[in-house]
């Protein structure tokens, strides 16, 4: 991709004006040099552009927000004792049987978050190095910011510790346990065991801290990236960024205190 | 003739009043060409009327450095009147400085407090290289609006007033957008160095109105891939709109995101031909 674009949509480009312009380009605001690429087929083609980008974002976003908030509502059920809890667990397994085999449902939806997390961290890393060279030499005063907030500002470290927690989080409560007793298919003993250690709940707190972090900024920006935006509705899409942040932090957070505090133990 | 009449002879005294003035320190980004080594100078600036623009304080304070024999700051300027669109700075971080909805020229003294400290330093993004001091070139913008900014029109004949009738609230958006004056505040205030305020609002004031849809949807993605080719990406963080001294809002770009998707969408047998 160049400049003066071979996509000309038939207007005055080209001639004399645009020699002197690339006589100019040479000189200062030359275009920033990206990859030349073959053409490919549209999906990809627009996923190679940055507005492209923002929209598998965005919705790459929306599936992990519904997967968070389900998940969420899910492990409520741990309020209501180890029967219920771990007969919930079975019933994610057992997800549209007999329609499927057992387990499938499950693994469809771990394929798709799986998808959705490696899409949305690809396009997250993307438009920073995009960010990045778009100023390679930065303010040398302190920037005053007058909208910015801090969930914005900071979205890729929070995503970064989402991420990473994520991962520990999986290898503590669904693969191998992490030193505390780990009893596979007793999702209840497990929690409990793990979330007992002070610094790991304080660790669990955090990490719901951050993910609070990045989707109040997330699920308001998502609107934007959409196109979502008509008068009708667009004085609730911040209410609807903080109560879907708040909803999750505070079901989250709920667990590693209801087992500090005794309440949920085995 | 009644006595209540102002004596000329004092309105007179008034305007020359120098009224309240200041005493400032100015923290200049001093760069002597596009690839010299940048620095900070200070300089004083003492007994600047408030009723001085931004602008004019900074001629003051060239005056004497000329007069000292220091080369003078280097800094865009024009209309200096809030619609042309080449004055520039980032004043104490911020671009246009601490006033809302104004440009530089725009801004007076008296926004300012005896004794302060004002860092000025230039729009800062890849696709605005200095040229010296504060001066930036911004000719990137004008490739975004070469790219797709325009229409076509049959040409012959004038056509009759009013014969494409337009909506009230239509021409109104339409001419919202169109106030945007390509200063690149927004570019300069983006975290990201994002020009998509900028972008959204040339192609809002043509996308929106009759005349502009024939084109509508390969101008939008013309244009969005050229401003890609110099800019950062959007991230939603409404800087832009805070810093622009038009206040474009930021409904325009979810509107451009939104022709962009159907224009990759509707283009798409165009773009498998021509990548
Ligand atoms: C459960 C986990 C996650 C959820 C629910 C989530 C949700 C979202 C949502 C809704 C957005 C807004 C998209 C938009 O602006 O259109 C977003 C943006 C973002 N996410 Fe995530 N995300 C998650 C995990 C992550 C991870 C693991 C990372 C990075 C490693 C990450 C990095 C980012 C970044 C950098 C942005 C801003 C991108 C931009 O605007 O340029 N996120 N996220
Ligand atoms: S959108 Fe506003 S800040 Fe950006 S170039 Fe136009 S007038 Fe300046
Ligand atoms: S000098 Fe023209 S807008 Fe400021």
């Amino acid at each position: 991709m160049t400049a003066t674009s071979t996509r000309d949509v038939g207007g005055p480009t080209g001639g004399e004006g645009a020699d002197q312009a690339s006589a100019l380009n040479d000189r200062y605001g030359a275009p920033i040099k990206r990859k030349q690429r073959r053409p490919a087929p549209w999906p990809v083609e627009l996923y190679r552009s940055g507005l492209g980008k923002k929209y598998v974002m965005a919705i790459t976003g929306i599936a992990l927000m519904g997967f968070v908030f389900a998940h969420m509502v899910g492990n409520l059920k741990m309020f209501l004792g180890p029967a219920s809890f771990n007969e919930y667990g079975e019933f994610l397994r057992e997800l549209l049987v007999p329609i499927l085999p057992h387990h499938v449902a499950l693994w469809l939806m771990r394929i798709g978050l799986i998808v959705a997390f490696v899409l949305h961290i690809h396009a997250s890393y993307a438009l920073t190095r995009m960010n990045r060279q778009a100023r390679t030499v930065r303010y040398q005063s302190r920037q005053d910011y007058a909208a910015a907030t801090y969930a914005s500002r900071t979205m890729r470290w929070s995503g970064v510790i989402v991420g990473l927690f994520l991962v520990w989080h999986l290898f503590d409560l669904s693969w191998t346990g992490t030193g505390a007793p780990f009893y596979r298919g007793d999702p209840y003993t497990n929690t409990d065991n793990s979330l007992s250690r002070i610094p790991v709940a304080v660790l669990y707190i955090v990490a719901n801290l951050a993910l609070g972090l990045h989707l109040f900024h997330g699920s308001w920006s998502l609107f934007q990236s959409m196109g979502w935006n008509n008068p009708r509705f667009n004085r609730w899409r911040r209410n609807f960024a903080w109560t879907f942040a708040a909803i999750i932090v505070i079901g989250n957070v709920s667990f590693p205190i209801a087992v500090l505090a005794g309440v949920v133990d085995v | 003739m009644t006595v209540t009449d102002p004596d000329p002879r004092e309105a007179t005294a008034a305007r020359t009043d120098p009224g309240r003035t200041l005493d400032v320190t100015l923290k200049v980004w001093r760069q002597a060409g596009p690839d010299a080594e940048g620095h900070f100078a200070t300089y004083e600036a003492p007994g600047i009327s408030e009723d001085m623009s931004f602008l004019e304080m900074l001629d003051v304070v060239n005056e004497r450095l000329a007069d000292e024999g220091v080369e003078p700051i280097s800094f865009d300027h024009d209309c200096r009147e809030g619609i042309c669109g080449t004055c520039s700075l980032m004043i104490n971080g911020q671009a246009h400085g601490p006033e809302r909805g104004t440009a530089t020229c725009q801004l007076h003294m008296r926004t300012f407090s005896d004794g302060d400290t004002i860092v000025i330093e230039p729009f800062r993004a890849t696709a605005f290289p200095i040229i010296k001091d504060l001066m930036v070139d911004r000719a990137a913008f004008d490739r975004i609006v070469e790219a797709g900014g325009y229409i076509t029109v049959a040409a012959g004949s004038a056509p009759d007033a009013n014969l494409i009738p337009v909506p009230k609230v239509v021409a109104d958006a339409a001419m919202d957008a169109a106030a945007c004056i390509a200063c690149g505040a927004c570019v300069a205030a983006c975290p990201n160095s994002a020009a998509n305020l900028f972008t959204a609002a040339k192609a809002a004031h043509l996308n929106l109105l009759p005349q502009g849809q024939s084109q509508r949807y390969q101008r939008t993605e013309t244009m969005v891939d050229t401003m890609e080719d110099f800019f950062g990406s959007c991230t939603n963080h409404g800087e832009c709109e805070a810093a622009c001294p038009k206040e474009i809002s930021i409904d325009f770009i979810a509107t451009m995101n939104k022709d962009y998707l159907r224009a990759k969408l509707k283009n798409r047998r165009y773009l498998s031909r021509n990548g």
